[in-house]
């Protein structure tokens, strides 16, 4: 029964951080059509955020919760602006030159904090369950991942600036001749889905850790989740986070957490073989 | 007959490689010569990435995928089997056998190309993952230990056929690699010669088409990726033989986005255009190596993102362009611009 409970929490777990690992990407691949090689920087970037401001004394639930996304929401408007804004439409040098930025960051961040590994220690204690014990913080990243999925849902259908970037990512022209900017949108959602990351990489850095290569270890899974979920943003990093999620965790479990690795990229390799445009590609078809 | 159609730019870059295979141990130093042939070697692994995105128009990310799963085969192979020959013809037909099983989920789910691009740099980057986490003794194949993120040392090197006693030295090895690298450049440039590489290059150019005249796409594209692993293969035993030693490094992200980063320079659509880029960054990477006041990543980042904004085709094609404009020819190496 204990083991039960345990075993449930690892799987809701798993399925928390690849939400929060994927859906600053979801954002931007599914609303734009750009795929961004640099969110694992972004993530890392977060984690870097998060530590400074925390031995720089501020707060850490401030630091994490706030300080994380402004900053890279920030970093992620102004790529925007410098080198994304001239590539739209064209996808693959889009995914290059965002592969490009993902070694500047690497580079950079290196070159200021060195090749090591900072931390932060994870706040909240933990709570006994039967012999185990389960730590109170990665109870609340499970809510926190739910959360931010029914905000972005909210927004998207209940804001009038939901209502406009469903409008400009529908038909941008339409959108400009009823008196909305398009390069605004786009730069702000490309903000907003690199604030998530930001988030992201925050939260996640008081269990992982932060390094500057970090963000290869995020970025694949991001990918698989988000490729495999398909263009609807929060059906689709819902449906596939949940599927891998819980297929890594189960394995993980078995056998070792390298096994769940591998079983996590198979099950995606013959999703995507049975349904080539993502779980939403066939199911919930034009939802969010 | 194919050798008709290849253009005389081909011969002139054949006789340069046989020149310096038996003009650079004649001047260069130990060390020197070391250098050339690790060169050389990547020099092969860019030309399987050149021919698989350039002519066959699939972005494979993965490249280095294929290229550790080389190193780690010839690895395995050679230190159970104590011969090099038959390690060196395993990590060619592994990655090759990986690449066609691969391909096939990929090209028959008729994924489109970004989506290749992706899945190919998880699956490098899972077995990245993978190869880190083999640390104990657990994980040994045969009398092979993997070692997890520390690698496996002291690898036996290349020996002479049939003769486990007889290793070859570094002028020997020099000359099988350039000469290794020769017969690829040769052999890629006598494929698209011939009618499956016409084919290769026209479902590059029009998919639709292709299907509508009859080819079988999907298979002339699982085809040349698994050529390109193949070929990836053999650089990574060539690699792993050049240092005696394999790390989960030949997976990382740096490995894939120097590969990567070869053949943008160099320029799509060309097989010259990698050997060139390849040359020019790995010299770059070994004198950044050298100094402490940039780091190297930070430097490559910064030439990847200048190359996809300011000059996207590479080098080989814009100054084809260029002498073109120049001397008022026809632009004919123009006419293959970067392909999405």
């Amino acid at each position: 029964m204990d083991l039960a409970a345990v075993l449930t929490l690892e799987v809701l777990n798993g399925i928390a951080s690849l939400v929060l690992i994927s859906v600053g990407l979801a954002i931007v691949f599914g609303m734009m059509r750009v795929i961004n090689l640099a969110h694992g920087e972004f993530l890392m970037l977060g984690g870097y955020a998060a530590i400074v401001a925390t031995n720089h004394g501020v707060n850490i639930w401030i630091a994490m919760l706030v300080v994380s996304p402004i900053v890279v929401g920030i970093i992620g408007v102004v790529a925007e602006r410098l080198i994304i804004r001239v590539l739209y439409g064209r996808m693959i040098d889009t995914l290059l030159a965002t592969w490009g930025l993902s070694l500047f960051f690497i580079g950079v961040v290196t070159t200021i904090f060195g090749n090591t590994v900072a931390g932060i220690g994870a706040p909240l204690g933990g709570i006994a369950v039967g012999r185990y014990s389960i730590s109170l913080y990665r109870l609340l990243l499970v809510g926190i991942a739910a959360a931010i999925l029914v905000a972005i849902y909210a927004m998207l259908r209940t804001t009038r600036l939901g209502l406009l970037a469903r409008a400009t990512m529908e038909n941008p022209n339409m959108a400009a001749a009823l008196g909305v900017s398009p390069p605004r949108v786009y730069a702000a959602t490309f903000g907003v889905g690199a604030a998530l990351s930001g988030l992201a990489g925050g939260l996640l850095a008081p269990i992982s850790g932060v390094l500057p290569t970090v963000g290869a270890a995020y970025v694949a899974k991001a990918f698989i989740t988000v490729i495999s979920g398909g263009t609807a943003i929060i059906a689709g990093t819902a449906s596939a986070a949940s599927l891998f999620g819980t297929v890594n965790q189960l394995l993980t479990y078995l056998t070792t957490p390298v096994i769940g690795e591998a079983g996590l990229l198979a099950a995606a390799i013959l999703l995507l073989r049975v349904l080539p445009h993502g779980i939403t590609g066939k199911l919930f078809r034009g939802g969010l | 007959m194919i050798l008709r159609r290849v253009s005389p730019g081909v011969l002139v870059t054949a006789a340069m490689m046989v020149g310096v295979a038996v003009g650079a141990p004649l001047i260069v130093d130990q060390f020197q010569l070391l250098q050339l042939t690790v060169f050389a070697s990547m020099c092969i692994l860019a030309l399987s990435l050149g021919v698989v995105w350039g002519y066959g128009g699939i972005l494979c990310f993965g490249q280095s995928a294929f290229f550790g799963l080389g190193a780690y085969t010839y690895a395995v192979a050679a230190v159970n089997l104590g011969e090099s020959t038959l390690a060196i013809v395993l990590s060619i037909v592994v990655p090759a056998v990986f690449a066609a099983a691969l391909g096939y989920f990929m090209f028959y789910g008729r994924l489109s190309d970004v989506y290749l691009g992706v899945i190919t740099l998880s699956v490098t980057l899972i077995f990245f993952n993978l190869t880190n986490s083999t640390a104990g003794d657990a994980y040994r194949i045969g009398s092979a230990r993997l070692n997890g993120f520390n690698g496996m040392p002291s690898l036996p090197t290349f020996n002479v056929p049939g003769n486990p006693g007889r290793p070859l030295d570094p002028t020997e090895t020099f000359c099988l690699v350039m000469a290794l690298l020769l017969i690829v450049y040769v052999g890629l440039h006598a494929l698209l010669a011939s009618h499956f590489g016409r084919v290769v290059v026209a479902v590059r150019e029009n998919e639709t088409r292709c299907e509508l005249l009859g080819y079988d796409v999907r298979r002339h594209k699982l085809l040349i990726f698994t050529l390109g692993g193949a070929i990836a293969g053999l650089a990574g035993s060539l690699f792993a033989n050049w240092g005696a030693f394999v790390s989960p490094n030949v997976f990382s992200l740096t490995t894939t986005s120097q590969i990567i980063i070869w053949v943008i320079v160099g320029g799509l659509g060309t097989l010259v255009g990698p050997i060139i880029g390849c040359v020019a960054m790995q010299y770059l990477a070994t004198e950044l190596g050298t100094q402490q006041l940039a780091n190297t990543s930070l430097i490559f980042g910064i030439i990847f993102l200048a190359f996809v904004l300011l000059v996207p085709r590479g080098i080989v094609p814009s100054l084809g362009a260029l002498r073109a404009r120049l001397f008022g020819a026809r632009e004919r190496q123009g006419a293959q611009a970067r392909r999405a």
